[in-house]
């Protein structure tokens, strides 16, 4: 964490970047902190409990601007940036990314091929919640998981948090606004909660990479971040990607093969 | 809806290309080839322009089946809007099915211009699976909520 604080104070001292997006002590929890000076580099922490995917604001061109900035990356962070590099969301000469491995080395990655080079690195893996929740949900008849998404879905009020905190969702207009008419209604109502959640997973085929934002984002705790996981897993052998590890080869849902799969189709 | 037999007549509605699909569901007429009527068919400019949404928006207006038909692969008049298309549906009844939407309600064809009969076979099919299924009320249920609470959707 020192050699964090001491790189980040040295490149915004030296002009290298004029920001430095990172973590800072929150209430309960570290909070993200944009760093713009080299004074502010030693309130930067980066550990474990550091899960915030601060690939979000990487895209908001009203906060990096065109100046070149630093990002301190867990991870699951990593993945998401390897994806906005994939969809063109991203300039390489713009954005230093500094992320510490298990052990506490500090790590500067700097293009597309190196971040995918360190990714390769790590599996990506189910953790505890996610194998309980997916587990139960697997062994349901269809009818117990349409009961149990209503069940969940009802608590939804459309705050949309899920949507603020996925990096993918860069958009600047949503479907949800889309009011011409209005195409997806934006009260909370067991339909239009099921509809938004069935358009933010099928916007996120191919592209989400599983780094749980949108659920821990959930203020009411629906696991929304288990449907897209779960496309992920299941759609990666059919569409020809490994999960969580991004290439540039087309996202799953703007390419085509001659031979994907066809058994369903009378 | 029920006939005088009292049967289930299913409601279902068919997105269909304009190159294909289209032009064949004509030739059945054209052929006099008799099938069933339940069959309300929307014409979009190929299977790439058909959005998942609206699948499922035709459930909450009712259908209780819906068709979806398009050029065969190889024969789209834009050359990849099928495959396209292909893909997005792999993905939405993958994601359909986790959500527990009856995915068995949609059913995905290729039917080509000169396929009259098989446009037929596939209505007929179709209808007699849907009777057997009955009526989809469990998602009709879901979306009538806001008229038994007194809101229209549409202004």
């Amino acid at each position: 964490m020192e050699k964090l604080r001491e790189r980040a104070a040295a490149l915004l001292a030296d002009g290298t970047v004029s920001l430095v997006i990172g973590f800072e002590e929150g209430t309960k929890r570290p909070r993200p902190f944009f760093c713009r000076t080299s004074d502010q580099a030693s309130k930067l922490i980066f550990d474990s409990r550091c899960f915030h995917n601060l690939a979000v604001y990487v895209t908001k061109k009203e906060l990096v601007g065109k100046e070149p900035f630093a990002v301190t990356a867990p991870i699951a962070t990593l993945r998401s940036i390897l994806q906005l590099y994939v969809e063109n969301q991203l300039k390489e000469e713009q954005m230093l990314i500094l992320t510490a491995d298990p052990a506490g080395e500090l790590f500067e990655l700097r293009s597309f091929d190196e971040i995918s080079a360190y990714v390769a690195n790590f599996e990506l893996k189910r953790g505890e919640r996610e194998e309980e929740i997916l587990h139960k949900i697997e062994g349901m008849t269809r009818e117990e998981r349409w009961q149990f998404w209503l069940n969940e879905m009802s608590q939804c009020f459309k705050c949309y948090a899920c949507r603020s905190a996925c990096p993918l969702c860069y958009c600047t207009k949503c479907v949800v606004e889309v009011n011409r008419p209005q195409w997806i209604h934006p009260w909370p109502a067991p339909l239009a909660n099921m509809e938004w959640h069935i358009n933010r997973a099928m916007h996120m085929v191919g592209r989400c990479t599983a780094c749980g934002a949108c659920g821990e984002a959930c203020p009411v705790g629906i696991p929304i971040d288990l449907i897209t996981r779960k496309m992920m897993e299941d759609l990666a052998p059919e569409f020809g990607y490994i999960p969580g590890l991004p290439a540039r080869q087309g996202n799953a849902l703007s390419s085509w093969r001659l031979d994907d799969r066809e058994q369903f189709i009378r | 809806m029920m006939s005088d037999s009292n049967t289930f007549e299913p409601k279902i509605v068919a997105f269909v290309c304009n190159w294909c699909t289209y032009a064949g569901a004509d030739l059945t007429g054209t052929s006099r080839l008799k099938y069933a009527t339940n069959v309300k068919i929307v014409r979009f400019p190929c299977t790439g322009r058909i959005d998942f949404l609206f699948l499922l928006k035709s459930f909450a207006q009712g259908a209780d089946a819906v068709i979806v038909s398009g050029c065969h692969p190889n024969d789209c008049h834009y050359t990849s809007g099928n495959f396209h298309a292909r893909r997005r549906w792999i993905a939405f009844r993958a994601i359909l099915d986790l959500m527990g939407i009856d995915v068995r309600r949609i059913q995905f064809s290729w039917v080509s211009a000169a396929e009259g009969a098989k446009w037929a076979d596939l209505v007929n099919n179709t209808v007699s699976d849907i009777r057997a299924l009955g009526p989809y009320t469990e998602y009709q249920k879901v979306a009538e909520y806001l008229e038994k609470e007194g809101f229209d959707g549409e202004a």
